[in-house]
This record gives C-alpha cells, sequence and structure tokens, in this order.
C-alpha cells in the first residue's frame, strides 16, 4: 500500500532551495489531512548535514543519498537515485518543485516508474471540502454551484490544479491508476512553513546504487549567468514610471524597489520621450505589452494607450498624488500620495521582509 | 546526421478565452501556430544540417489540421514531415502522447531528436523528457546553444542561476528553449515546394506494433483532468486615501506577502 | 469561379504578413525619415525569395506566380509602400523583360542572379521629355563594330540607387517614331564605365525608396546586352508596364487596408463625447464605404493576376485595377487622417506617411489618365 507523500528536495551547490522548503510546508499540510507523514529525499554530494534544517520544517524523515556523481545535476544519476526511493519506500506522493532540475527530472521519473505527472501546480488538494471551498471562491466555477456540489467528499486523490494555455485556463489533474501521484509545483506558491528547531525525525541513509558510471553526459564547464539583455516582457514583477517621477533621476529609486522584488523598471511614454529612459522599456501601445505578475505604476495617470499595455498584469499597484486618474480604477490597490517618500520607505520594508526569511 | 524535430501545432494563447457559462475553450478563430520552443528546435536542426549535412524530419502528433504547422515546417527547409493522427490517440496526457511519438520515432529512425522544451498551451515540459525515457537515450533539456562536434552534441544548458556546457554522444533528445535562436521565415519557393511535397500521414494501424495499444489515448493516460475552469474576473480594486507613508508601505507588504510577491 | 486562396496561396499571405510586421513595421518611419532605404531590410527580402516571387525555380526563381506576388505586394506596402515599390520594380518591371524576351543565354546570365536574391534590378524608360509620351525620349544607341555607345539620361529611376541591373531603353533609329525606334538593352550599373547615379530625388511620399537619374555618358555594352528585337524597345516597354500595373494596384490596395487598419485600432480606443468614436454610426458607415472600396479594387487586382498568370490578355484588366485601386488609395488614406484628427496629421502615427505614399499610385507606371487610355483603347469605341 502506498503511503506518505515524499518531497524531492533540491539543493544548488549544496543550498537548499526555497522551493523545497515550501513543498514541505505543503506536504506537511496534504499529510495532516490523509494522517500520513513528509519524508524529504536528499540527494547530493556531502549534503548530509542538511537533513535537520528539512526535519525542522516539518519532514518526518530525511532520506539522504550521498554520492559525488550527484555534485552537479545530471538527469540520468538523479533519476536513477530517485527510482530507487519509489521502488523501495512505495511513497503515495511524490513532490518536485517545478524548476529547471525538477522539470527535468521528474518527466524521467514517472516515465521510468511508469505513473503520471502533474506540471507547474499552483495549488493541491487532498481534502474534498477545501477543494470545494476553494473552487467556490476563486475560479469561475461558482456560477456552477452544482457542479461543485455534486463532488464526491471521500474523494482522498491528490487534486493537482494547474493553469494551462497561458493563464487564461485552470486544470485539476488527477492520477487514480498509478502510484505515486507525481506533481511539480511552482516556485514561490505555497506558503513557507514555520521552522521548529524543536522537532525531531529520522534521517536515513540510502544507497541507491550510483556509480560514476551513471552519468552519461560530461559536463564541460559551469558558468554563471550573464546578465541578459532586458525585456521586460519577460519580468515577472514591474516598477513602471510615469510623468509623476519628474525626471531621469526620479527612476533611482524605482531602479532600487525593482531590484529587491527581481523585477525591472518600465516606463509610461512620457519618461521616453523626455529622454529620461530607453525605448526598449516602455510599455504601452506604441511600447511593448506586458502582463507580469505584479505591476508598481509609480506617477503613471493610465493613459488609454498605456493601459492597453499592462491592463493583464495580475496584480496593479498605482501610486499616485491623483485619486481620480484612471490607473487607480483599474489598480487592485491604489495609493494615493507620494512616490518619492512612499518607494523608498517600500524598498526598505522589503529588504528586512527578506532579511527574516533567510533559510 | 539524422534528426527528427517534433513540433506541436498550438493556439496562440494570448488568444484563447474560457466560456465563463460553460467552461469550455473558445477555439474558434484563434490562429494556429507552431510552439515557439519547437520552432527553435526547427532552426537549431536546419543550422546542424547546414553545419554537417544529414537530413531534416518533422514529425507532429495531432489532429489532421495540424498538417498546417508541418507544411510550414516544411515551407522553413525540413526534408520530410511526419503526421501522427488518429481518433484512438486523443486525450493522451503527455505520458501517451511520449508513448505515441516515441514509436514513431522507432519506425523513422534518427541520430539527433530535438523537442522544445514546452508548449505554451499546456506548459508542461514533459513530453521531451519522457520520449527520451522511452527511448533509453540521454537527453538534454533547456538547450540556449547548440552545437555538433562529431558524433557527440556540445549544449549550453540554461538553469534559473548558472548554465552547464555539456556534451552528449548522439543518439540523445535535446529540448530547445525559443532563445536557442531566431526561427528564419519559411520562404516563397519553400513554401511552393511545401505543398508539392507529401506528408506521410500515420494512424494507430500504423504504429499498434509499435506500442503497447493499452498505453495512449484516454484510456491509457496515467492522468486525467478532473475539472476545469477559469479564474475569477478581477476583482474591484481598493484605493486608499489619507495614509501617512507609513501606512502606506504597510498596505502594500500586506499584499506583496499575500500574494506571494516576495 | 471561387474567390478563396488556396492554402499555398495563403500560407505565403501569412509569411508576408509576419514579415512585414516584424521586420518592416519598425523600420518603416525611421526610412522614411531618413529617405533611405535600409540594405539589411533588402538583404532579408532577398534572403526569403521576395525579389523572385512569380518566377520559375529553373533560373533560381520562388516558383510561385503573379498572384503570390500581388499578395506580398498589399502586406508589404500595409505598412510600408516604399518596400512595396522596390520589390515591384525589380520584380515587374525589370524581371518580367528579361523573362519574357531574353534568350536562354540571357535568363541564366541576368534573370537568375536577379530572381535567387544575389542582385537586385531597375528599368530607365522615363526621361525629362519624355513621360507618359515616349515621343520625346533622347537616349541613343549607336552602333560601333559589335558594342552599343549609349548617351542620355533617365529620371525617375527607381531602385537605382542600389541596382545592379537596369533594363535601358534607347532610341537605336531616330528616323521612325520612338515607338518603333526603341531598344531595350540590360546594362550593369555598377562598374560600368560612363554610367552615373545621382543622389535620390527628393520627393513627397515613397521616400524611403530609392529614386535617381542615372545619365549614361558614352557608355558601350556588348551584342549580347540587346533584349529582345531591335527596334522593339517600346513593345517591351509596354508589356513590363502591364505586369507593373498589377503590381501598383496591389501596392494602393495595401496602402488604403493598411491605413484603414489604423483608423479602426484607433477608433476603437479613441473617446469623443463620450464614447469611442467607432460607436458613432457616421464613422461606422464610413468605414463600411472605404472596406467595400479596398475589397472591390482587391479582386480586380487578383483577376488581372490571374489572367497574366492563365496567359490571358490582361493589359486593360490591370490597368482597371490600377486606375480603381490608386483612387481608392488616395481616399482612403485621406479619410483615414480626417478619422484621426490631429493625430492622424501628426508624424507619431502612419497614416499621414500613407497618405503622402498613395499620390503616387495615380501617377507612376501610367498616369490615371493613361489608364483610361488603356482601358477605353480595348472597348472598340469607334
Amino acid at each position: 500500500m502506498s503511503k506518505d507523500i515524499f518531497v524531492v528536495v533540491e539543493q544548488r551547490g549544496g543550498a537548499v532551495q526555497k522551493v523545497s522548503i515550501e513543498l514541505i510546508g505543503e506536504a506537511s499540510r496534504l499529510a495532516a489531512d490523509l494522517g500520513e507523514e513528509v519524508t524529504a529525499v536528499l540527494l547530493g554530494h556531502q549534503i548530509a548535514d542538511r537533513a535537520q534544517a528539512l526535519i525542522q520544517y516539518g519532514a518526518s524523515r530525511v532520506l539522504v543519498i550521498d554520492h559525488p556523481v550527484l555534485e552537479h545535476y545530471t538527469t540520468e544519476p538523479y533519476v536513477k537515485a530517485v527510482t530507487h526511493v519509489i521502488k523501495t519506500y512505495d511513497p503515495n506522493i511524490m513532490l518536485f518543485g517545478a524548476t529547471s532540475i525538477g522539470r527535468d527530472m521528474a518527466p524521467r521519473v514517472a516515465g521510468r516508474v511508469h505513473t503520471g505527472l502533474t506540471a507547474d501546480c499552483t495549488r493541491l488538494d487532498v481534502d474534498v471540502a477545501k477543494y470545494q471551498e476553494y473552487l467556490r471562491t476563486s475560479t469561475s466555477l461558482s456560477l456552477q454551484p452544482e457542479r461543485i456540489d455534486s463532488l464526491d467528499t471521500s474523494d482522498r486523490y491528490l487534486k493537482m490544479t494547474r493553469p494551462a494555455f497561458g493563464g487564461n485556463v485552470m486544470a485539476t489533474i488527477v492520477c487514480r491508476k498509478y502510484s505515486p501521484q507525481m506533481a511539480t509545483v511552482r516556485p514561490g506558491v505555497m506558503e513557507m512553513p514555520q521552522r521548529d528547531p524543536a522537532r525531531t525525525g529520522e534521517v536515513v541513509a540510502v544507497d541507491a546504487g550510483l556509480t560514476m558510471e551513471d552519468q552519461n553526459v560530461t559536463i564541460l564547464d559551469v558558468a554563471g549567468n550573464d546578465k541578459k539583455v532586458v525585456d521586460i516582457t519577460e519580468a515577472k514583477v514591474l516598477v513602471s514610471g510615469g510623468r509623476g517621477v519628474g525626471g531621469p533621476e526620479g527612476y533611482e529609486p524605482l531602479r532600487a524597489l525593482a531590484a529587491e522584488l527581481g523585477g525591472e523598471v518600465s516606463s509610461s511614454r512620457i519618461g521616453v520621450d523626455s529622454g529620461w529612459i530607453e525605448k526598449n522599456r516602455q510599455v504601452g501601445q506604441t511600447g511593448k505589452t506586458v502582463h507580469p505578475g505584479l505591476y508598481i505604476a509609480c506617477g503613471i495617470s493610465g493613459a488609454i494607450q498605456h493601459l492597453a499595455g499592462m491592463e493583464d498584469s495580475e496584480f496593479i499597484i498605482a501610486i499616485n498624488r491623483d485619486e481620480t486618474c484612471p490607473m487607480m480604477k483599474i489598480a487592485d490597490l491604489g495609493i494615493v500620495g507620494d512616490l518619492k517618500v512612499i518607494i523608498p520607505k517600500l524598498t526598505e520594508a522589503i529588504k528586512a521582509y527578506k532579511a527574516g526569511q533567510v533559510i | 546526421m539524422k534528426i527528427v524535430v517534433c513540433i506541436k501545432q498550438v493556439p496562440d494563447t494570448a488568444e484563447v478565452k474560457l466560456d465563463p457559462k460553460t467552461n469550455t475553450l473558445i477555439r474558434e478563430g484563434v490562429p494556429s501556430i507552431i510552439n515557439h520552443d519547437d520552432k527553435a528546435g526547427l532552426e537549431a536542426a536546419l543550422r546542424l544540417r547546414e553545419q554537417c549535412g544529414g537530413t531534416v524530419s518533422a514529425l507532429c502528433m495531432g489532429p489532421p489540421q495540424a498538417e498546417g504547422a508541418l507544411r510550414e515546417a516544411l515551407a522553413m527547409g525540413v526534408d520530410e514531415a511526419y503526421l501522427l493522427s488518429a481518433r484512438e490517440f486523443g486525450g493522451s496526457d503527455t505520458y501517451a502522447t511520449a508513448t505515441i511519438i516515441a514509436a514513431a520515432l522507432r519506425k523513422i529512425g534518427f541520430d539527433l531528436i530535438i523537442t522544445g522544451r514546452q508548449a505554451i498551451d499546456g506548459d508542461t515540459a514533459q513530453v521531451g523528457p519522457q520520449i527520451a525515457e522511452q527511448l533509453h537515450i540521454p537527453q538534454v533539456s533547456y538547450a540556449e546553444e547548440l552545437r555538433a562536434e562529431g558524433d557527440s552534441m556540445i549544449v549550453k544548458r540554461q538553469f534559473e542561476d548558472c548554465s552547464h556546457l555539456l556534451k552528449v554522444a548522439t543518439p540523445c533528445l535535446i529540448t530547445a528553449l525559443s532563445e536557442l535562436n531566431e526561427p528564419r521565415y519559411m520562404s516563397v519557393g519553400g513554401i511552393v515546394d511545401a505543398y508539392e511535397k507529401e506528408i506521410t500521414v500515420w494512424g494507430f494501424e500504423d504504429l499498434k506494433e509499435a506500442f503497447n495499444p493499452d498505453w495512449i489515448g484516454l484510456q491509457g493516460s496515467p492522468t486525467n483532468v478532473f475539472q476545469s475552469f477559469g479564474k475569477q474576473l478581477r476583482a474591484p480594486g481598493v484605493v486608499l486615501n489619507s495614509l501617512s507613508a507609513d501606512e502606506a508601505v504597510e498596505a502594500i507588504m500586506q499584499r506583496l506577502i499575500q500574494r506571494h510577491l516576495i | 469561379m471561387d474567390f478563396k486562396l488556396d492554402k499555398a496561396h495563403q500560407l505565403q499571405r501569412e509569411l508576408f504578413r509576419n514579415f512585414a510586421e516584424a521586420e518592416i513595421r519598425p523600420l518603416a518611419k525611421e526610412m522614411d525619415e531618413k529617405e533611405a532605404y535600409d540594405m539589411d531590410l533588402l538583404a532579408k527580402l532577398q534572403r526569403y525569395g521576395f525579389l523572385g516571387i512569380p518566377y520559375s525555380k529553373e533560373y533560381g526563381g520562388a516558383g510561385s506566380d503573379t498572384l503570390a506576388y500581388t499578395l506580398c505586394m498589399e502586406e508589404v506596402s500595409k505598412v510600408d509602400a516604399s518596400t512595396g515599390i522596390t520589390i515591384s520594380v525589380h520584380t515587374s518591371l525589370c524581371c518580367s523583360c528579361i523573362n519574357n524576351f531574353g534568350t536562354e543565354e540571357q535568363k541564366q546570365k541576368f534573370l537568375r542572379p536577379l530572381v535567387d536574391g544575389s542582385k537586385v534590378g531597375c528599368f530607365g524608360l522615363t526621361e525629362t521629355n519624355a513621360g507618359s509620351d515616349v515621343q520625346g525620349a533622347q537616349t541613343t544607341a549607336v552602333k560601333d563594330g559589335d558594342d552599343w555607345i549609349i548617351n542620355g539620361s533617365k529620371i525617375f529611376t527607381t531602385n537605382s540607387g542600389f541596382a545592379d541591373t537596369c533594363i535601358l531603353f534607347a532610341l537605336t533609329d531616330r528616323k521612325v517614331p520612338a515607338a518603333k525606334g526603341l531598344t531595350a538593352f540590360i546594362v550593369d550599373l555598377k562598374g560600368t564605365p560612363g554610367v552615373t547615379v545621382s543622389d535620390n530625388i527628393e520627393r513627397m511620399g515613397i521616400r524611403a525608396a530609392s529614386n535617381c537619374i542615372v545619365s549614361y555618358d558614352n557608355v558601350r555594352v556588348s551584342a549580347d546586352r540587346v533584349l529582345g528585337p531591335v527596334g522593339r524597345g517600346f513593345k517591351i516597354a509596354m508589356g513590363a508596364l502591364d505586369c507593373g500595373r498589377i503590381g501598383i494596384a496591389a501596392q494602393a490596395v495595401g496602402i488604403a487596408q493598411g491605413a484603414l487598419d489604423e483608423a479602426i485600432k484607433y477608433g476603437k480606443e479613441r473617446k469623443q463625447f463620450g464614447k469611442p468614436i467607432n460607436s458613432f454610426q457616421n464613422t461606422q458607415f464610413k468605414i463600411a464605404e472605404m472596406q467595400t472600396k479596398i475589397d472591390a479594387a482587391r479582386l480586380l487586382t487578383w483577376r488581372a493576376a490571374v489572367a497574366e498568370d492563365n496567359h490571358e490578355v490582361f493589359g486593360p484588366m490591370a490597368a482597371m485595377a490600377k486606375l480603381f485601386a490608386s483612387d481608392v488609395a488616395n481616399e482612403v488614406t485621406r479619410f483615414a487622417v480626417q478619422a484621426m484628427g490631429g493625430y492622424g496629421y501628426c508624424r507619431e502615427y502612419p497614416v499621414e506617411r500613407m497618405m503622402r505614399d498613395a499620390k503616387i499610385t495615380e501617377i507612376y507606371e501610367g498616369t490615371s489618365e493613361v489608364m483610361k487610355m488603356v482601358i477605353s483603347g480595348s472597348m472598340k469605341l469607334k
């Protein structure tokens, strides 16, 4: 009988990635609904000392597979190791981060053990009541309550929800015939768990039978990322300035905020036409159309040509002195005030918040 | 070198909307295109052919109208095209899709298989690795640079924070990022040629010996769609007036944390 | 009768449209202001076969047809009429002469590099004193041994600023009317002693296109450069212009559709008196009228193109298409500027450029008045 929720922990250069902690948090919530436990699978070389932290975040058991062939990520040795874990421990559910590693490894593992895999999930449910509540409050199915009410509340399968068609559509996927039920989960979506230094658990060293010959590609070089040419359409966060920033120097605090949010600076037309900022950062009809997860409009009144380029952003914050401007009408959060005071304070607040979140 | 590029015909997702009443996709009038990553794969293959000779084949699984994507590939300059199309293939998830495509690839033969990293409609990035798994060949995904060196491929493999330069022996499978290159256009003469060539169409009967029929289609797929729906429409926002700067920052921080934006 | 394009033509149109949007649109305004064609763009047009569309693969062309060529002309001219004329002069005026009248040897030697994308062509007929009336032609070619010596000057030679090959018309017999005394020559513009190309002539529209005066001072060409029989140049020129008019008609359709599309896009967003201007019935009716005329112009153009592809008499059809389409282009661009008001008049938006570009379609390759002469001349009125 398949049992327990396994999280494949991702580490790079020995540093456990934040998504893996988020997954342990989510796995703990699901495990509570199922009455099962959370196992973290830690793969790498000389990484056993990271196991305690995983327990403190919520794992009951950590399986450590330590081998020199796992020092840098390559597909085959990792797939072999995880497959060994599945064959040995028969998990009910297995979760990976939907990162460039997780999305390379998980499909091959699923193929090898012949089970289903759902990519890039943004929500996981076991408990049907919680899933129904989600459908009622956050989706277009709220218009068809009879479809929500008709769900079988005894269903204990993992309901894996993910965006498709560029986020226009959401789908919930199930894998009923095979185990483990596998998913990759988008980073930054699941809530970070609290660390509890008092938590204890079991650490098990696992021999997956790896050899150096398992690596069927040769790593010739490992290089850091070179800074890419700015493409604001790719940015997840845009801090955008308009007439209200006042001049080229007015973009400086915006840059600092964007850097803190891992985003880019963009502009309305006035900033570009006035030569305050380069043309490739212009949003709007004569610039680029963007749909970031967060758009902070600073001193942009929101001419129709500008709105056409950004109104599909997932979350819009407007900071402007003019309460009646069109941008305020489409913003999810409008702040009436002086951006020159608010932006630097916000940057500091984010810095302070992030400092308190370090793993 | 014999290169096979797997391509998918996808709706231009920017244009796809959900009917809020029926929760089904509105596909009418939405233009179909070759998936971006796959098109970069086609370009990479054509450049490899220019560099080392050989042939480039394009393979597409889909409904009969997916022929359009293959004509476009032919018009870009690929040598031959295969369409895998059958009612029995419908409803396949990534595992089942990989099963069908791998069967066809065994029949076609290959030194190098290139797929796009992921399709813009499904966004799974799973079919490429799962094809490689079924064919028992090495894979390198997220390729942002690619060249041939003898019987091996040298691939720059992208990660979030770094890249690896990898050497992998053929036969192998590589998944292409759209950053890999700027795909060429079709040429006018290429379009003329494309309509003079035959596209090989394989259905269930043509491939049934090459895969386990229980592992394909809706029935053979390990995963199934349980529900599909749209996100709720944007709720009206709030405008906060007469806050102090610190209160304003507090209000913003609250949203950023709540929405996992930091 | 089927008014739908077949799949190959649909795919070609998609190519032309995507290329025009991605490659030409971003450059159109700047090229107009600099009054210079972008040479990298020209190289891309060559690479993808835009300069050899209706010519046989046997000679390195794309192996397509005149209908596809009109689709290309319309789609590129929607965003930039200068690109349209650059392609049209090369394709219809220069290449068609060699294709229709050249010997096999001339086709291999001169047509192949033009249609396979290696070289660019132009067409030298008009002179300062010989426009609609060719009778005033003064450029001469005099036999000298086996060679010919050419003297004179041609004005408004489109593409001549960068073209390699020119189909040049010169009088080889001054004793007979020009219509009987003209001979066509294939002349290399680059590296031929005695050939001088002026700076661009400053113009109202299609300013990105190259258009210069080409002077010939004792230019010596060999006998293999004579195209068609000596003394048959007028017939060759008129045949080329028949082909060219289909291209210009398609260019005019493109300018008109491009301008109307801009006006529609603007009118969806621009609000006056509390609602988008497209919601006013006056605007809607004007747009309906303009689109009807554009469709009519397009169908006339396609009819002429298909007739040429079927080797039927198409000259009068081409003239009708050009007469009508050029008129529509001027009417629609004027409407687009008006509909967009002050913004339409500003150079930030493309419709003022389109309005300037539209005018020439009523003038070159035969004025509208000449078109009426061609059409009425085919109608047995006397």
